[in-house]
């Protein structure tokens, strides 16, 4: 607790607020993509991306230079979330909604189980590709990895928005997403856009454990807590809009940050809990989100 | 012409043979062995109180070892009275007696506190439904622990709570490993008939109802927001007793005695026994307290997995049970059975 309120101080806690932000908003806008095209709020997503972060740490625990082991381990999480959705999800795609939450939770029992049997439960350092150090901008110290995290992130975010913008594939699959069966009218092969999807959520998710790992250490549990605060935010910005979840994981990110510097009851202790309250909040007053459709029930 | 009884009669016959066994295992096996039994129960009772919310009602919670704890640190409290826990700088609340209450008594009152938190949960979770439902209970799992250790002036903080071994009572001449296992067994007997005649009955009708056709439910006068608060307050009820029994036969609790993880596995655990039926109940119940040990420790083969080995088994036992029998064990007990009653029933 400050004792005196001071703008260097202020605009530090922002910043690593916004770093942190990153990270989430990149998690939530993998549960987006999948929850756009399949309907389903994917609670192995967490895990995915754990165990693919392991993946990147082998690669390196054996030589293998950090961007190599990166890119790497992208191609192998996108390979992995092709299979998950054609495996596991495909088959029971028209099952009821229920079906497809159950299924996903036992892909996340079993892949934390998997983490912790290949490579032991203990915790690992996990390298990062920017220097802890800090810049100094206006008065104001910016972790150079802060700074990192949040430009890959966004760097990501960005490069995701241009393909679905730009290219016929991007197209074709948000086209799915609008409304798979005139898509599959018009000659769009449906299960193939959803395994993409699946593919790119997997993506995102190895960037965000990546990310995430060399701050909070990697464990098989680590994204647990991510993955709450990335649902948050997706329910935050509205769970079908991407550009609300990238808003509602920065926002997360800084009031988070704010909260638990500066209002004592809240500390360090307590900024799940707020996360919670956030998301109850939000789901009860606001179940569209900041940015989402209203969805018309018809009887 | 067919005889209408046999069907309920077969049953009849299976849960007496039931009762037998519960009553006479403890003769039968050792005492470690009896502890596991005790769990058994234990689980037994949270997974009726889960069934009720998720397989009749639809509502899915992933945050049930949640409601455990709140059942658990009740007792807790309860059994020890003001002396008994730290105090940081603050009174405790003048309702909780100086010197505790007898174990016993603290489970229904668990249960009953813990009934309503889950009723008032209940109510903004009626805007909520299917995945918004499961993640908010999802992340009251993940933040249970947090919050147990912010208020430590009442739990104990990280260091927890221990609790006494409690005593048989009216001077019965048994081991309290013994009484803890009957204990266990009675409250589970007595809701598992309470779960039954709510199931068979009008509000049983209405909470599948709403399960399965909101709109078609409102329309019968079936009204959402009074069953779906109800489903949550029993459900929660039977989680807040299922977490006392806990507590007290784990003679210690703290806030990773109700991990996410055991939320997570009770929902799995009741879809592997069936959702939506009473008798797969007790296999869930089993499934959840041996899997873990037998995918460690395979019973046939000489080898000794890792710990994560169970975990593994557990999420790939639930994604074939998806795949393979939706109905999960209960699903495939009534196939089994269905040809057998029919036979049985068809007079010659």
């Amino acid at each position: 607790m400050p004792l005196a309120f001071a703008w260097s101080d202020f605009a530090q806690q922002v910043t690593s607020g916004l770093a942190a932000g990153a990270i989430y908003a990149s998690l939530a806008l993998a549960l987006v993509l999948i929850y756009q095209t399949t309907n389903v709020v994917n609670f192995a997503q967490g895990e995915m991306a754990t165990f693919t972060t392991f993946i990147a740490w082998m690669f390196m625990d054996r030589g293998l230079p950090y961007w190599p082991a990166f890119a790497l381990t992208l191609l192998i999480a996108f390979a992995g979330g092709v299979g998950v959705e054609r495996v596991l999800i495909r088959p029971i795609e028209h099952r009821p909604e229920i079906v497809i939450v159950i299924m996903t939770i036992g892909l996340l029992i079993a892949l934390n189980g998997l983490t912790g049997w290949i490579w032991g439960p203990e915790v690992k350092a996990f390298d990062s590709p920017f220097p802890n150090s800090s810049v100094i901008v206006g008065g104001v110290a910016i972790s150079v990895r802060d700074i990192g995290t949040f430009c890959v992130c966004l760097g990501v975010v960005v490069l995701l928005w241009l393909f679905f913008r730009f290219t016929t594939l991007g197209l074709a699959m948000r086209a799915v997403a609008f409304n798979p069966d005139a898509s599959r009218l018009m000659g769009v092969r449906v299960g193939w856009m959803l395994a993409l999807g699946w593919g790119f959520a997997a993506v995102l998710g190895a960037i965000a454990g990546m990310m995430a790992a060399p701050t909070i250490f990697l464990d098989p549990d680590m994204m647990i807590v991510v993955l709450i605060y990335a649902f948050a935010a997706a329910v935050l910005g509205g769970i079908d809009s991407p550009v609300g979840a990238v808003v509602g994981g920065l926002l997360l990110g800084v009031v988070i940050n704010l909260l638990g510097a500066y209002v004592n009851f809240v500390g360090n202790e307590l900024r799940l809990p707020t996360a919670l309250a956030v998301l109850l909040l939000v789901l009860v007053i606001r179940p569209t989100g900041l940015f989402g459709r209203r969805v018309v029930r018809r009887v | 012409m067919t005889r209408r009884w046999v069907g309920p009669a077969l049953t009849a016959l299976v849960l007496a043979g039931a009762v037998v066994l519960i009553v006479f295992l403890p003769r039968m096996t050792s005492e470690f062995r009896l502890g596991q039994f005790t769990y058994v129960a234990i689980y037994f009772i949270a997974l009726l109180g889960l069934n009720i919310l998720t397989g009749y009602n639809g509502q899915i919670s992933l945050g049930h070892a949640a409601f455990m704890a709140v059942g658990g640190y009740t007792a807790a409290v309860l059994i020890l009275g003001q002396e008994g826990f730290k105090l940081v700088g603050q009174e405790p609340a003048e309702i909780i007696p100086k010197h505790g209450i007898t174990p016993i008594w603290t489970i229904p009152i668990a249960g009953l506190v813990t009934g309503v938190i889950g009723y008032l949960f209940g109510l903004p979770a009626l805007r909520l439904a299917g995945v918004s439902l499961a993640l908010a209970t999802f992340a009251v799992a993940v933040s249970m622990p947090a919050i147990a250790k912010r208020f430590e002036h009442l739990t104990g903080g990280g260091g927890g709570l221990s609790l006494p071994l409690p005593e048989a009572p009216f001077g019965w001449d048994i081991s309290p490993p013994h009484w803890l296992y009957y204990e266990a067994w009675g409250a589970a007997g007595i809701l598992f008939v309470v779960a039954w005649l709510l199931v068979r009955g009008r509000v049983g009708r209405a909470w599948r109802s709403i399960r399965d056709g909101e709109v078609a439910a409102v329309s019968s006068g079936v009204s959402p927001a009074v069953y779906k608060t109800l489903a949550f307050g029993i459900s929660s009820a039977y989680a807040g007793v299922a977490g006392a029994l806990f507590a007290i036969q784990n003679s210690y609790i703290n806030p990773d005695t109700f991990p996410l993880t055991l939320s997570i596995l009770l929902l799995a655990s009741a879809v592997i026994g069936g959702l939506s039926s009473l008798s797969g109940v007790i296999v869930g119940a089993l499934v959840l307290e041996f899997l873990p040990i037998y995918a460690q420790e395979p019973p046939v083969f000489d080898v000794n997995f890792a710990k994560q080995a169970a975990p593994v088994v557990f999420g790939v036992v639930l994604m074939l049970i998806v795949f393979l029998m939706p109905g999960g064990a209960a699903g495939l007990l009534r196939r089994l059975t269905r040809p057998i009653v029919a036979a049985a029933s068809r007079r010659s």
